[in-house]
């Protein structure tokens, strides 16, 4: 069952300059049960997808601008504010870049999580609480009780992380949008945390829209990826496939630069130049400054999105006949 | 694994409150600060009772006397006690300083929030108003409205709200400025917040700190608006003794009995003194980030 459908989402924002469109028409579906890896370089748009899923573009001077967001067959772009408050920390759910800050400081982390069931659910103090410690202890926080009392400066980063992903647990959504959960975490920490989002949604059923610039994380976590670049959807497929034979020389770059063991000195690979701004997104393919397959006709003409043959959709021009014929 | 080492860190929850006084103990200056205001109160409180002299009662045979160990103050023109009086003198100081600074913080602090929050005209509109009111001396402000709503303690109070709220509300607003974009509120959001929840709730509280700060510190100034005020003939109405007022009333006799001018003075220099301590000692004491396990 479908989920969460975005469909061709454009998203503007309002800026000194004019308006700039960091997400110029993107597209991916999730199911129920399903983990979706949402992976590109900083800047790519990742986590203004995950703003505009959650209704919080209106905060930031920015609108969708075209597209649609259907979650449970409900068009998201056409709900009240009112009604969009209801459905955040009940049926969706984000959890925020950064653990560290994603916690108000002048309050007990257990009153916070408190805070969200009590925002959705009809429940006493006490409930709350009891139910509070409950998930964190699901979510193998030790001491739970004392935990519950502690503020956030008093906790480390895994613990912190713990209880934001608690806080949006505890409501039971539908979807939850993780937005690189772990950066801020070290490695034997990360790896407890990517474990415990798996179970969570297999034991919950909830779909997970993993936003991250770990392929490693993708590969393992993941059942399908949607690779961004520029404010794009490059590439998407079941994780599998696209690991295997990436078909975008984006991905295919992008998977040239995780280091191997074994690997000579000096030997790491780098994508050539930047990611280009918002403000400065170039003509044709976006990718095209910076690809090696790169021919004239990818200056001037934006590709459009393919199927291949191996399950992945692609949005490049190698693709389409009109390239082979062109060059 | 890491989450045991964390589970030996964990100290059971000291109260925030009691480890504030904790730390003002070990403030000397804020330690001092402390006890001035608190004899303030108390003597504002029991006036009558520790005076040993009425406030009011004039006694024409002994004008003007210079301290003595019957009146070691002295007295004033009319023969009374000044000491007395500064005793009495206090409440008004003390009254008008609090209900004042309240009164301005309230304005202040419900109409910056909004301001930084909402943005837009509110916030554009309260710009314009802080800025001319920040234009004007403040003691022409104060005497142009207590000329339009008349003398009396009252009209005095109102007149330092209406000079200082500005002054809170830019405070808070640049605040809540910094704060509303604090990724916290963005994850309160994403639980289901309201605006009124956000703003009260969670960006209140990190941002009320300094306001407290600066309030303790107006409370000082607002004391000394009203005694320029009283000093004015503004103020408190006679027979009710304020500080302003005494001082005022003893420049014609500088000359021939300045105890009626210097103690009220210094009465007031030491409470604005203890006012400002007790301030500077709170701005280290309400720093949450402070608070680290210690």
């Amino acid at each position: 069952m479908t989920l969460l459908t975005v469909e061709n989402l454009k998203v503007a924002f309002k800026t000194r300059d004019g308006e700039v469109e960091p997400l110029s028409g993107i597209s991916f579906d999730i199911d129920a049960g399903e983990i979706l890896g949402l992976v590109g370089e900083t800047g790519s748009g990742k986590s203004v997808t995950a703003q505009a899923i959650m209704g919080l573009l209106p905060f930031l001077d920015g609108r969708v601008s075209g597209g649609r967001l259907l979650f449970n067959d409900q068009d998201l772009l056409a709900i009240s504010e009112k009604q969009y408050q209801q459905l955040r920390g009940n049926q969706i759910s984000l959890i925020s870049q950064n653990p560290m800050t994603s916690l108000d400081p002048v309050y007990r982390v257990g009153d916070q999580i408190v805070e969200g069931l009590k925002l959705h659910l009809a429940i006493t103090s006490d409930a709350a609480r009891k139910r509070a410690v409950d998930v964190m202890t699901s979510l193998g926080i030790p001491n739970a009780e004392k935990v519950f009392h502690q503020y956030p400066h008093q906790l480390s980063g895994g613990l912190k992380q713990r209880i934001v992903i608690a806080m949006g647990l505890c409501a039971d959504p539908k979807l939850l949008i993780a937005d690189e959960p772990t950066t801020a975490l070290d490695v034997t920490v990360q790896a407890q945390i990517i474990e415990l989002f798996k179970q969570t949604t297999q034991k919950h059923n909830i779909g997970l829209i993993m936003i991250t610039h770990d392929l490693g994380i993708i590969a393992q976590l993941c059942d399908k990826v949607v690779v961004m670049y520029a404010g794009n959807v490059v590439e998407t497929g079941p994780v599998a496939s696209v690991f295997t034979e990436p078909q975008h020389p984006y991905t295919q770059a992008l998977l040239d630069c995780i280091p191997k063991l074994g690997m000579a000195d000096r030997s790491l690979h780098a994508i050539p130049g930047n990611v280009p701004s918002v403000s400065t997104f170039p003509d044709g393919c976006r990718y095209h400054p910076r690809c090696p397959k790169a021919t004239p006709y990818c200056m001037k003409n934006t590709p459009e999105t393919l199927q291949t043959k191996n399950n992945t959709k692609v949005k490049c021009h190698q693709f389409s006949p009109q390239w082979r014929t062109a060059s | 694994m890491e989450t045991i080492q964390n589970s030996e860190n964990i100290k059971p929850p000291a109260n925030r409150w009691l480890r504030r006084v904790k730390k003002l103990k070990s403030n000397k200056a804020g330690l001092v600060g402390v006890i001035i205001i608190a004899a303030l109160i108390f003597v504002a409180i029991s006036a009558d009772f520790i005076s040993p002299y009425s406030f009011k009662e004039q006694d024409f045979s002994i004008m003007n006397s210079p301290p003595s160990t019957a009146h070691f103050m002295g007295t004033d023109e009319f023969g009374r006690d000044v000491f007395s009086r500064i005793l009495h003198g206090s409440r008004i100081s003390v009254y008008v300083g609090v209900v004042s600074v309240g009164l301005s913080v309230f304005i202040g602090v419900i109409l910056g929030s909004l301001a930084g929050y909402y943005g837009g005209w509110l916030d554009q509109g309260l710009s314009i108003v802080t800025d001319l009111t920040w234009s004007l001396p403040e003691i022409l402000v104060a005497l142009l409205l207590v000329a339009v709503v008349g003398a009396g303690i009252e009209c005095v109070i109102i007149a330092i709200a209406v000079t200082y709220w500005a002054q809170y509300a830019r405070l808070i607003r640049g605040q809540i400025l910094m704060l509303k974009n604090e990724i916290y509120v963005e994850a309160t959001r994403s639980l289901g917040a309201t605006d009124f929840t956000i703003l009260f709730k969670h960006l209140f509280p990190n941002a009320i700190a300094p306001v407290i700060v600066a309030a303790t510190i107006g409370i000082g100034q607002a004391i000394v608006l009203e005694a320029t005020l009283g000093f004015l003939g503004m103020g408190a109405q006679p027979p009710m003794p304020s500080w302003g007022a005494m001082m005022s009333n003893g420049t014609a006799y500088l000359f021939i009995s300045p105890w009626v001018i210097v103690f009220p003075g210094l009465a007031m220099m030491v409470t604005v003194l203890g006012f400002n301590l007790f301030g500077d000692a709170l701005v280290d004491i309400m720093d949450i980030r402070e608070d680290t396990l210690k």
